[in-house]
């Protein structure tokens, strides 16, 4: 089992070293966030935290959303391998398929906490005071939470062979996910129901989490933050293995 | 200990039987071939034998182990050359090996070694660094010949190897495959509806929506065919088939030509000349595995392409021999 997911995971690995244009396609989008919305923003509406910038304030927020983007978009490998017939040829081989789906989706927690990494590199640039404590701690989130988003994404990719469905699936599901999940303003002024829906919003726990490790400024206890953030996991990743054999 | 064993082997789709009750024994060592139009069932058997689909009824045995009870062990025994493309196209060809092997379990010693020895065999060493995705779809099928060796199994499966190959890369092919055959010494369970191909293989399994209607040596199976085959392009088939039940031979009319088997074909034509309906074009040939399909199952077992071509050539034959 652990041979079958690293050599998955190997594979995805070189072929994302192969490949430093998708590397740094997926890094243009949390840039703009950071750069010009941030910017825009914080040069018309006060920051939540009179002690932040709002650029600072949205800066976990922008890691979360990296994070979702890259692990997510990721479990697009699951449809290729299936179209270029990759897939065939590892199933007739004698391993597990939990195997399989654990590997592919630790591939794409490495890449997810890699692009998360690469931006967290950025915040010195908008003067993020950084201990290396936090750092520690920010990087395991990263990886944790990147492992739940790559299940959900392997979980939805298993059902689809169209990569326009998925394209469009996956934005439908990022883009809710992100504006709610208090990343780039706070939750606690929204109206109700937008707040309810924040409240069921996985990601918020996330967003949290890490601006509690990155600024000591959150809404949850860190333990709940943590404990959604593992149950998730746990639950995303045994899902995309359920549905994983059940496509077979 | 035969290498595969087939017991009343039963597949069924729904309501569809894609195969019914098969039942077939293949001997360690030998080249064996399935023999069927598209559909007949061959690929949903060799899928079932490679763990990848449950069987509705009977059983299967690979290497002496039982497909439905020990999947793994079946698995380590078998290399598999798919019908479809298979490869990961953005890795090179040796890394396409390496993760084959990786996931085989061969040792990383033992890997390198046996990786070296077949893209030599396979003459692909000068190119083992290259993408796979800048290779040609014969250096593919090569390739994927070479992973299905690489853990050295003790079945090789080859679902259609030549489908979708130029005439000149289907000979190379065959050339591989017979050097590796000579070389390793290994089972090989071949799927295939080229005809010219099957007489390759030591045994042949006829079969025909599911079923097996013939099973023999190619040689004896064209032997059942009584003689040469006389193929009749004529505008009235009627007439011509009122002619031959007269004689007491039976024909068959088959995309608009006539089809029968006699004994001696050259003495038989001008007697044919003779009756006065119009004849187009005529053929004389010994049998083919082709003439031994269309006479079990009575229809030919790529429709579609005997048509327009096999017209033409007999007509190309009787040009020639005026």
């Amino acid at each position: 089992m652990a041979r079958t997911i690293y050599v998955i995971w190997l594979r995805e690995m070189i072929k994302f070293r192969r490949e430093p244009a998708r590397m740094a396609t997926s890094l243009i989008q949390p840039l703009i966030w950071l750069f010009v919305v941030g910017k825009g923003f914080g040069s018309v509406f006060p920051s939540p935290f009179a002690h932040l910038t709002y650029v600072q304030f949205m800066f976990p927020g922008v890691v979360g959303m990296t994070i979702l983007f890259t692990a997510l978009f990721s479990s697009v490998s699951i449809l290729w391998d299936r179209e270029f017939g990759f897939l065939k040829g590892v199933l007739v081989a004698p391993v597990p398929s939990t195997g399989i789906v654990l590997g592919k989706a630790a591939s794409g927690a490495t890449l997810g906490a890699i692009q998360g990494t690469l931006i967290l590199a950025l915040g010195p640039t908008v003067g993020m005071p950084y201990r290396w404590e936090a750092l520690l701690a920010a990087l395991g989130l990263m990886l944790l939470l990147s492992l739940a988003v790559a299940a959900a994404g392997i979980a939805v990719a298993v059902r689809i062979t169209s990569f326009q469905t998925f394209q469009v699936l996956m934005n439908l599901i990022v883009m809710p996910l992100f504006f709610l999940s208090g990343a780039i303003f706070p939750v606690r002024g929204l109206p109700l129901p937008l707040r309810v829906l924040s409240d069921v919003d996985p990601l918020t726990y996330g967003v949290d989490a890490m601006k509690g490790v990155l600024l000591h400024q959150h809404e949850f206890p860190l333990s709940v933050d943590l404990g959604v953030v593992f149950l998730l996991t746990a639950g995303l990743t045994a899902l995309a293995t359920l549905l994983f054999r059940r496509s077979l | 200990m035969a290498a595969i064993s087939l017991v009343g082997l039963t597949k069924r789709y729904g309501g569809v039987e894609a195969v019914r009750d098969v039942s077939l024994e293949v001997a360690e060592g030998e080249f064996f071939g399935l023999l069927g139009p598209n559909g007949a069932g061959k690929t949903t058997t060799l899928s079932i034998l490679a763990t990848l689909l449950p069987p509705t009824a009977g059983r299967a045995f690979l290497a002496g182990h039982d497909v439905v009870r020990e999947q793994a062990a079946v698995r380590r025994s078998l290399g598999m050359v798919f019908q479809d493309r298979s490869l990961d196209d953005y890795l090179t060809a040796e890394e396409n090996l390496r993760f084959s092997g990786m996931l085989y379990g061969v040792g990383s010693r033992e890997l390198s070694r046996r990786s070296a020895e077949l893209l030599q065999l396979l003459e692909l060493w000068e190119h083992r660094h290259r993408l796979v995705r800048t290779f040609s779809g014969g250096m593919k099928r090569r390739l994927e010949i070479a992973r299905g060796l690489l853990h050295r199994p003790q079945v090789l499966f080859l679902d259609e190897p030549t489908l979708g190959l130029d005439p000149q890369t289907r000979a190379l092919i065959w050339s591989y495959l017979e050097k590796v055959r000579r070389k390793e010494g290994i089972t090989v369970l071949m799927t295939t509806h080229y005809m010219e191909e099957a007489e390759a293989c030591d045994r042949v399994a006829i079969i025909d929506h599911g079923r097996i209607v013939a099973l023999d040596t190619p040689e004896r199976l064209k032997r059942t065919m009584g003689g040469d085959v006389v193929v009749v392009h004529t505008a009235e088939p009627a007439a011509a088939r009122n002619f031959l039940a007269e004689q007491g031979i039976a024909a068959r009319v088959e995309a608009g030509q006539l089809y029968c088997e006699v004994p001696d074909g050259e003495a038989f034509i001008p007697l044919l000349f003779r009756q006065g309906f119009p004849i187009q074009a005529v053929g004389i040939r010994r049998p083919t595995l082709e003439d031994v399909f269309l006479k079990l199952t009575g229809h030919a077992i790529r429709e579609e392409e005997l048509e327009g071509r096999d017209i033409f050539r007999e007509r190309m034959r009787v040009h020639r021999g005026r």
